[in-house]
This record gives C-alpha cells, sequence and structure tokens, in this order.
C-alpha cells in the first residue's frame, strides 16, 4: 500500500479513519455501479431468449433494474419485504463474517442455516400447539442455533485436530445436511397422514413470530439488527475478540502469544454456525413457516458476498446485508414483470465482489498518482485475511 | 450369494461380513460399472487441481468450471442440433457436430474461466480461495440464469454421447469380460481420462514440463534462477487445467445423460479436491482415490435398485434412502480428515508468485 504516495489532497484535515471509511465506500460503490452495467450487457445480450423481446433490446435491462429498484424500496410493502430478506443475511453474513477475521472460510452457510431450520422445526414439532409462543419461539430459536452451530463445530473440529481444510469439508457437509434435512421431513418431522413429505405450519403451534412492520415484517428484523452491535462488540472489544482476530491475522504470532488457536478455531467455527442456524430458524418462523420437500437457500454463497462486501466489519456487513436483501426482494418482483430471472442477483453478486478485489478505483488512483507504478495489487487482506491451505 | 457357502452366513456378526462380500460379488458387474463410470468427472476435477496446485496455484473454483462447461456443452450442442439437424450418430461413441461443437465450445469455456482464474490469482495475486469462490457463485449464477431464461422455450437437447460396447464374444471371457466391461464400456469422455491419467502422471514424473511444473509449486524463486517463467507456466497450467474440469462438465451434460440441471455438478468439483488431496497430489493416486469415492456410489445405487435380502438385507433396507445418497460425502470427509497429515501439499502452493524485478 506505498503507493498512494502523499498528494496535496491529503494535506487536507480529513481524519484519517473517515478518509479510509470513505475509500471503502466507494470501493464498494464503485463495483457495484460497474457489476450493475455488466449485468446490464448480460441481460441485453440474452435478451432474445425471453418471448416477447429481440435480441440485444437495450430497453431491457432498464425495465428489469427499475423493477427491481421498485420492488426493494418503491414501496412500504417493498421496504419491509427488503428488511425481511436482510434478516438471514446479515445473520450468516456476521457468522461467515466471524470466520474470517478468525481466519476461517465457512462456505458451510448452507447446511447450518438448514440444520437451524430443522432444529427450530422440531422443537414446533414437539412442543404441543397448547404451549404459548413466548416459550415455543425462544426454545425453536435457541435449539436452532444451537443445531446450526454443531453443523459448523463438525469442520471446526476436523480442522483443529486433523487438519482438514475447511473449504471442502463444510462443502461436503453441506450436502449431507440436505439429504439430513429430506430425511427429517420424511421421517420423524412429517405432518402425520399428509400425502406428501411436509411438516407442521409453525402458525398452528403458535410458532410463528411476531409481525411488528407492515404486512410481513417480523421481529426477527430486530433480532439481525441487534446482532449487529453484540459481534461487534465481541470482536472489538473483548479477550476472545482479540484472539480470535489474532489467530486470524497471523496464527503463529497467536500461539506463540498462547493463545490456543485450535480451540478458537472450534470456537469461531461453532459460533459462525449459530449465526448461520439462527437465519434458518428465524427464516422458517418468520417467513417460510412450514418445511416443504426441495427446500433449499443460497445464503451460503449469499453470505460470504455479504461477508465480503461488508469487508468483515459488522456494520459494514449490516449494510451490505440490507443491499443484498434488496436486491433478492426486487428480483421477485422483476421477475414476474419484466420477465428477467432472479437467478440475475446471484451472478450480480460475483460480478460485484470481481470488481471489489480487482479494484478498479484504488488502480486508477494509483495510476494517477505521481510515482505510483501498478503495485497497487488488489490488497485483498483489506477484504479479508489470507485463507492458508494448510493448517496450523 | 455366489461362492460363498451358506454356513459362513450364519456365523454371528462376521456373518453378515460374509453376506456383505457376497452381495458385492453378486452384483459386482453394476457396482465395477457404475463406479467406473461415476469416478470420470471425479477424476477430472481432480486432475484440474493437481495440474493447477503441482505449479503452485489453489484452485478451489473446479466446481464452478464444470458447472458452466456442462451448461455450455449442452447449450451450445442444442443450439448446433437445431440449426444444423443432428445427423446420424457414428457407430462407435455416437458422435455427432452439434455434440462435438458443443464438447468443443464446453473445453473453451472451462479455459475461459480457468484463465479468469489464473489472471485473479497469477497477475494479480488476490487470494486464491476467493477468487475460486467468485467462480463458483459466478458459475451457479450465470447457468442458473441462463437455464430459467430457457425455461421459457422448449429447447431440444442433442442427446448424448453413446458407451463403447464390449462384443459378447470377449464379454463372455469370465474375468477379463467383466474387466474390459467396466473399464473400457464407456463413452469418449470415460476414456479419454483413463488415457489423460496415464499420460499426466508419466508427464508430471519424467518430462520436462513436469519438473518444471513441480519445482514451481515448490520454489518458484529457485525455478525462476534457473530461467523457469513461473508466472507464464502457472498460466498455461491453470488453463489447462480449466479444460480438464470442462471435460468433467461436459460428462456430466452430454455423456452420462443428454441435459443440464441447475448446480448439477453437485459438489464433484470439491469431491475432485480431496480426490486429489487423498492421491497426494499425483494424477494415478488421485484416480485411485476417486475410483475410492465412487465405488461408494457403486455401491450405495446398488443397494437402492436390488436390495439385500437375509441379515444383511433386514439390517440395511431400514436405513432410510437419504442415507445412501449421502453417504459419498461422509466418506469422502472421513477419508479427509483420517489422511490429510500424511498428505503434503507442495511448498508453494497458494502462495502468489511476485517476481524478485518487479519489488
Amino acid at each position: 500500500m506505498s503507493a498512494t504516495a502523499p498528494t496535496a489532497r491529503s494535506r487536507l484535515s480529513a481524519p484519517a479513519w473517515l478518509r479510509k471509511l470513505w475509500l471503502l465506500l466507494a470501493e464498494s460503490v464503485v463495483a457495484i455501479l460497474l457489476a450493475l452495467v455488466v449485468g446490464g450487457i448480460g441481460i441485453a445480450a440474452f435478451s432474445g431468449l425471453l418471448p416477447n423481446h429481440s435480441s440485444f433490446d437495450l430497453g431491457l435491462p432498464i425495465a428489469a433494474y427499475g423493477a427491481l429498484w421498485s420492488g426493494a424500496v418503491g414501496s412500504t410493502n417493498g421496504i419491509t419485504s427488503t428488511l425481511v430478506y436482510s434478516t438471514p443475511l446479515i445473520l450468516a453474513g456476521l457468522g461467515v463474517g466471524l470466520g474470517f477475521k478468525a481466519g476461517l472460510f465457512n462456505i458451510g452457510g448452507r447446511g447450518q442455516f438448514l440444520m437451524g431450520t430443522v432444529g427450530a422445526m422440531s422443537v414446533v414439532t414437539l412442543i404441543g400447539s397448547s404451549t404459548p409462543g413466548y416459550i415455543t419461539i425462544p426454545l425453536a430459536l435457541i435449539v436452532g442455533a444451537a443445531l446450526g452451530g454443531f453443523a459448523g463445530f463438525i469442520p471446526g473440529v476436523l480442522k483443529a485436530t486433523s487438519g482438514a481444510h475447511e473449504v471442502v469439508t463444510t462443502i461436503m457437509l453441506n450436502y449431507i445436511l440436505v439429504f439430513t434435512t429430506y430425511w427429517a421431513i420424511s421421517g420423524p418431522l412429517r405432518l402425520p397422514n399428509s400425502p406428501q413429505p411436509i411438516t407442521v405450519d409453525v402458525t398452528t403451534r403458535n410458532g410463528a413470530l411476531p409481525i411488528v412492520l407492515g404486512r410481513d415484517g417480523h421481529i426477527g428484523i430486530l433480532f439481525a439488527l441487534l446482532a449487529v452491535p453484540l459481534v461487534w462488540f465481541l470482536l472489538y472489544r473483548t479477550t476472545l475478540g482479540f484472539e480470535l482476530r489474532t489467530a486470524g491475522a497471523n496464527s503463529d504470532a497467536a500461539r506463540y502469544a498462547g493463545m490456543k488457536t485450535r480451540q478458537l478455531i472450534v470456537l469461531a467455527m461453532t459460533l459462525a454456525g449459530a449465526l448461520c442456524g439462527l437465519a434458518g430458524a428465524t427464516t422458517l418462523l418468520g417467513v417460510v413457516h412450514q418445511i416443504a420437500p426441495g427446500y433449499d437457500t443460497t445464503i451460503g454463497f449469499d453470505a460470504i458476498t455479504v461477508a465480503l462486501l461488508g469487508r468483515s466489519n459488522p456494520v459494514g456487513i449490516m449494510l451490505s446485508g440490507l443491499l443484498l436483501g434488496g436486491m433478492r426482494a426486487g428480483a421477485q418482483s422483476m421477475q414476474i414483470s419484466p420477465g428477467v430471472p432472479a437467478e440475475l442477483v446471484d451472478a450480480l453478486q460475483a460480478i460485484i465482489l470481481l470488481f471489489l478485489l480487482v479494484n478498479v478505483l484504488r488502480r486508477w488512483r494509483a495510476r494517477r498518482a505521481p510515482g505510483g507504478s501498478a503495485s497497487a495489487s488488489a490488497d485483498s487482506t483489506e477484504i479479508a485475511p489470507a485463507f492458508g491451505m494448510v493448517a496450523k | 450369494m455366489s461362492g460363498i457357502p451358506g454356513s459362513l452366513d450364519s456365523i454371528p456378526i462376521l456373518g453378515i461380513l460374509f453376506q456383505f462380500i457376497g452381495y458385492a460379488l453378486a452384483n459386482l458387474e453394476f457396482i465395477s460399472n457404475t463406479t467406473v463410470a461415476v469416478a470420470v468427472p471425479i477424476t477430472l476435477a481432480a486432475l484440474c487441481g493437481v495440474l493447477c496446485e503441482r505449479s503452485g496455484v489453489v484452485n478451489i473454483g473446479i466446481e464452478g468450471i464444470m458447472l458452466t462447461a456442462a451448461f455450455v456443452g449442452w447449450f451450445i450442442a442444442a443450439l448446433a442440433a437445431n440449426a444444423l439437424g443432428t445427423g446420424t450418430p457414428t457407430p462407435y461413441f455416437g458422435l455427432t457436430l452439434p455434440l462435438v461443437i458443443g464438447l468443443a465450445a464446453a473445453i473453451a469455456a472451462g479455459m475461459l474461466v480457468a484463465l479468469l482464474h489464473a489472471w485473479l490469482a497469477v497477475t494479480l495475486r488476490i487470494d486464491q480461495i476467493i477468487s475460486g469462490t467468485i467462480i463458483n457463485i459466478g458459475a451457479a449464477g450465470f447457468t442458473g440464469y441462463m437455464y430459467s431464461l430457457i425455461a421459457s422455450q422448449s429447447l431440444v437437447g442433442a442427446g448424448s454421447f453413446s458407451k463403447l460396447v464390449v462384443p459378447p464374444e470377449v464379454e463372455g471371457v469370465p474375468i477379463v469380460g467383466w474387466l474390459l466391461n467396466a473399464v473400457v464400456g464407456q463413452g469418449p469422455i470415460g476414456i479419454t481420462t483413463l488415457v489423460i491419467v496415464v499420460m499426466l502422471q508419466i508427464m508430471l514424473f519424467r518430462s520436462r514440463w513436469g519438473l518444471r511444473t513441480r519445482a514451481s509449486g515448490e520454489h518458484p524463486r529457485a525455478a525462476e534462477t534457473v530461467g523457469i517463467d513461473v508466472v507464464w507456466l502457472r498460466y498455461r497450467n491453470v488453463v489447462a487445467s480449466g479444460a480438464l474440469a470442462a471435460l468433467g462438465g461436459a460428462w456430466l451434460s452430454m455423456e452420462q445423460t443428454g441435459g443440464f440441471n441447475a448446480g448439477m455438478t453437485q459438489g464433484r468439483g470439491f469431491i475432485g479436491l480431496a480426490a486429489m488431496i487423498v492421491g497426494r497430489w499425483t494424477p494415478v493416486g488421485a484416480f485411485g482415490a476417486a475410483l475410492l469415492f465412487a465405488s461408494v456410489t457403486g455401491l450405495s445405487q446398488s443397494i437402492t435398485i436390488s436390495r439385500p435380502t437375509g441379515d444383511l438385507g433386514n439390517l440395511m433396507n431400514p436405513v432410510p434412502g437419504e442415507f445412501w445418497e449421502a453417504l459419498p460425502y461422509i466418506i469422502t470427509i472421513v477419508v479427509l480428515a483420517g489422511l490429510i497429515g500424511r498428505s503434503i501439499a507442495p511448498a508453494a502452493d497458494g502462495v502468489p508468485y511476485e517476481r524478485e524485478s518487479a519489488t
């Protein structure tokens, strides 16, 4: 980072942290805007595949983005919907980001989310409909988080004891847990006497999260917003958080300083899993209410995007979670009205991350700076610490 | 229960083992045929990993490369079939012009995605795990988007390659026939894979290119001082490895089935990475590990199709089908966790290389 030589502007009196924050925000916005442009070109390039559209229909990306925008923030319902979509993204994003801070790359969000769903569903299924909601709901959320935490605990222990890399083990575990979920809804959690494997509807068991905002804004939104300062406090104001961050930045240094890095790996993965599990539990109790066959989630990849875009910082994760939640909410209306598939958001995520890592803005500034060369090599350490393939 | 005397089956706990061996022998043909076929994409993914990591680049985007290639191959073949007509397939392998065009497009697409990874990892020196993850997210998004778009059309696929049929005279020979049927009874991609495994093993350890590749994966600075262009070599290897992963993707959509499904790679790229690690970064070892993982699939498919009888059946039949489907992934984790300490990665694996003059 020696490339940005001091210029006349840097002598102005803006404090350093503010300038850094401004740069981070500007980099994110540039990446998002460039991704939208590339995505728009992509929409236009394949517009001929949609019925009633010619090839290279330049109106289609504009219509699609318009629908995306109005679906996300164009109405009260849209804003509520954005918040609802953001809730699991922020929770799981905090989990993945916490892992990043500890130097762990957790791709197991999908499995951990599903375990949270199954955990919460188990509580609702076991508890009778006479139990009041103020007992059922907290219990379901706790069990969901615990089961999600267990799904994170396994790869954590495997990494700590055998060195098996968490990228491979969490992905394998995802598939195992997807099949576990299928088994759960066709076996123990199956609604008796139902023609197809489906679980009970939580609304019939006092298990639905109370609506606090608009039509479907459940109280889980507040949990997500509350989790942000909690995780921030854990990471930056506690000894444990300090140890996690140290182990992530330099595990050798952490070990020489007497920190138990193996235990930290297990703990970080468990906490990350618990947050992803909580995301699954709130989604079940607040949005989907029952698990139907084929229930699945894209949260694993989404949470990685949220955590990377938020630079693993809880506040950044909240902002990027809201952004991606808005995109997810808007994609639904985009799919209905100009007919552009909602999977566009998945592709956009990758393009955003690509531009973020290539870091167009910083390269451009480095080239303009006097004496600056191309050595503004993408400083991905600022986005996330380096992830070694070899466990220590 | 062929060949095993019935008296052995009735020994208390050990009898179950004998019954299991008997079951496996009775269904050997199905299990071995399935195993070799299922091992093909895993092997190709593992070879992609070997080629990358031996030269010092970690590639966890294999899954994404495979998915992209599977889609592009199927899609281009279908477009070509609609434009040119399918024509008559060749007697061996069932090659048709659209399928060959699709395969070429799949390989090109895989190499293009791999080139992106090489650029991010080698030139920009971005964290290689993040780079691979971006490729995986992007591939899932791109193929999912395109697949949804096409769903509104009624696009007819171009079919698939056909398997080599072993002549019945040869197939009848006791062990040779069975072995030949399992190994050679493959489509063109399957056969090619077997050839590539052997070729790559020889090239990696016996050729100048192999020595240079291993040198830049173990100690790139030393390699550079003796005149090896590490950056160019890593680029070449990563892009070439993209072709291998692409073959694996094309196998899914053009040889195993004649269709594409969103997320159809089902983690095979990552199982391939595990096979690479278990096979200690050698092509033949990776193939062996892939066979091991695939044999679990072969066995579990056999159990769901022809259920075992007797005590073994009483033990296995109540096990839910989801368990058998999850078993390959479970075995992958178990083997990986059990073996990893004894399997050592190339020293400079995943470490971005910076030329001395550039700093």
